[in-house]
């Protein structure tokens, strides 16, 4: 792995409410490289958006760093741009698909004519090339997201954090939007940081798999997908390989639906994984 | 007082109507109002109620079609409209300005919020007094019960919409580095607008409502100076036919509103024809 672009060192996360602490997140540690595609793959309630939020900028860690191209995170960073799962909501109605991809770059100072290409060229990228005057709630759902993605990418970030984007949508679009990340990471070149609650999206999408405990939260397993680049609904998800991948991180959620943070290090471990988990550490050692 | 209906507060427009079934509910309405109308005629006509009090309608509108002819009448609608219009944009630039600024403070919020209940309450026409001793007889007291009146309307519906910000495109403005300007520009004001429409629309209607009464009660100019005229110089059909008046006055600011309020709010779930789901 080259340098790390993004590190994230021993991040907790704990709620503090009238008279009661909640620990969201306990302690994470991980760092992605640059240039590589990271799925973060948990059982719901996890504290994956808190993590993501925590990465982003947008909510402090009550403990440990994150800290991005060498620079400590302590608010939304520049080179950051996050999709989030509400699309909805995080698009502005009272703006045009043009207007909601543009109000970004408008803040970066950058001139009109640099800001229309980008636009036009984000907007061409997620393949809606021809609705830039139409009002977001006049679009499907799916593309309203795509929207959405056009707009963190017109925004030329270095890392995309995606919060279960694709969690509101049908499963036809789900996958069409699937194979739009492949591609759109694979011709920019971005680091993409994709959170899901969604196995075999995760398996599917990632390099690297991180798999969370339940809350209050360490990550579990940080597997290598040793898939081949040039992925396809069809035949991947097919492929034995995939079905070992998903079958394994599927076994670790369930075990990390029943086991908290604090169980993790002394839970006693079934033969069954133990031979399967050594095939995986094996390729991933590689 | 007036015929100018308040609606109840809320965040948007009308719903949506569809175009079929528009015109039976078009034409119900039209016939009932010929119906009122008749009823009104006949009433007097008929003596059930004495004419000496209660003109038949068609004598209420021979005397308004009268005045209308005259320039003294129009001399008086503009300055009641005058009133209500300075009345309503002191209301607005105030009510707006500070509305913004009291619901994104959360601070200010919280130490206006008992105060702001004390006196929303405090009905404008109990001011009539106080007016009269600060400013005297004359437009400056009318626009004190116009302003007073429209401002609370106005304020608290800015105050609401301001804090009615959604969550995530809150987040997503400060994920993208949205400043200050661009935030109130871009996302308070446009989440705001559906409430200040609503608060310009009911503070239009009870702006008008103050802008007569000041004339009634005799401290400014206009329609409601007409109408007490014509009241002690017993002109009663000519009271009714201003009185009539007045509420066609507040049927078009209504109107006008619900226009401005459609125009402006194309976007919003209560106007917009969805599509994506």
């Amino acid at each position: 792995m080259t340098q790390p672009l993004l590190d994230v060192a021993g991040v907790q996360k704990t709620y503090t409410g009238s008279g009661r602490t909640v620990e969201a997140v306990r302690d994470l540690t991980f760092s992605v490289g640059d240039g590589e595609l990271v799925c973060i793959v948990g059982p719901s309630g996890a504290g994956k958006t808190t993590l993501l939020k925590c990465i982003a900028g947008l909510l402090e860690p009550t403990a440990g760093t994150v800290t991005l191209a060498g620079a400590r995170v302590d608010g939304p960073p520049e080179a950051m741009a996050v999709v989030f799962q509400e699309y909805g909501r995080s698009l502005y109605p009272w703006m045009t698909v043009e207007g909601n991809v543009e109000l970004p770059l408008k803040q970066k100072k950058l001139d009109k004519a640099r800001r229309r290409e980008l636009v036009r060229d984000a907007l061409e990228a997620v393949g809606l090339a021809d609705v830039h005057s139409a009002y977001p709630w006049q679009l499907s759902g799916g593309m309203q997201q795509r929207v959405a993605i056009a707009r963190a990418v017109a925004y030329e970030p270095k890392v995309l954090l995606m919060d279960e984007p694709f969690a509101a949508v049908d499963a036809q679009t789900r996958a069409d939007l699937e194979d739009l990340i492949r591609s759109l990471w694979h011709k920019l070149g971005v680091t993409i940081l994709f959170v899901t609650h969604d196995i075999d999206e995760s398996v599917y999408l990632g390099q690297r798999v991180l798999v969370l405990s339940s809350s209050p939260t360490v990550i579990m397993e940080d597997l290598a997908i040793d898939l081949p680049d040039e992925r396809t609904q069809l035949e991947t998800r097919s492929s034995p390989r995939f079905a070992e991948l998903r079958g394994h991180v599927y076994e670790q959620i369930q075990l990390a639906k029943h086991r908290k943070g604090d169980q993790h290090q002394r839970d006693e471990v079934t033969p069954a994984r133990t031979a399967h988990g050594a095939t995986v550490a094996a390729q991933h050692d590689s | 007082m007036s015929t100018t209906e308040v609606r109840p507060a809320h965040a948007g427009a009308e719903p949506v109507r569809r175009r079929r079934p528009e015109l039976p509910s078009a034409v119900l309405g039209l016939g009932g109002l010929v119906v009122f109308a008749a009823l009104l005629e006949l009433l007097p006509r008929t003596g059930i109620v004495s004419a000496d009090y209660f003109p038949p309608f068609s004598e209420m509108v021979r005397a308004l079609v009268e005045a209308a002819g005259t320039d003294r009448f129009w001399a008086a609608t503009a300055e009641t409209v005058q009133a209500w219009g300075i009345g309503l944009g002191i209301a607005l630039v105030a009510g707006i300005g500070l509305g913004l600024l009291i619901g994104s403070v959360e601070l200010l919020r919280r130490f206006t919020a008992s105060t702001i209940e004390f006196l929303r309450p405090v009905p404008s026409v109990a001011l009539i007094p106080l007016a009269v001793l600060l400013l005297g007889l004359g437009l400056q007291s009318t626009l004190l019960l116009v302003v007073y009146a429209s401002f609370w309307q106005i304020l608290i519906q800015v105050v609401y919409g301001v804090q009615d910000v959604d969550p995530v495109a809150r987040e997503t403005a400060r994920s993208y580095h949205l400043g200050r300007w661009a935030r109130v520009r871009y996302l308070i004001w446009p989440t705001a607008l559906p409430y200040v429409m609503t608060g310009v629309r009911l503070g239009a209607a009870v702006a008008l409502i103050l802008a007569v009464t000041a004339g009634l009660v005799g401290i400014g100019t206009g329609l409601g100076a007409e109408i007490a005229l014509a009241q002690s110089s017993n002109a009663v059909p000519l009271v009714y036919g201003l009185v009539i008046f007045t509420g066609l006055l507040g049927v078009v600011v209504n109107l006008v509103a619900r226009a401005l309020e459609r125009r402006t709010l194309a976007w919003h779930s209560s106007v917009r024809a969805d599509v994506g789901g």
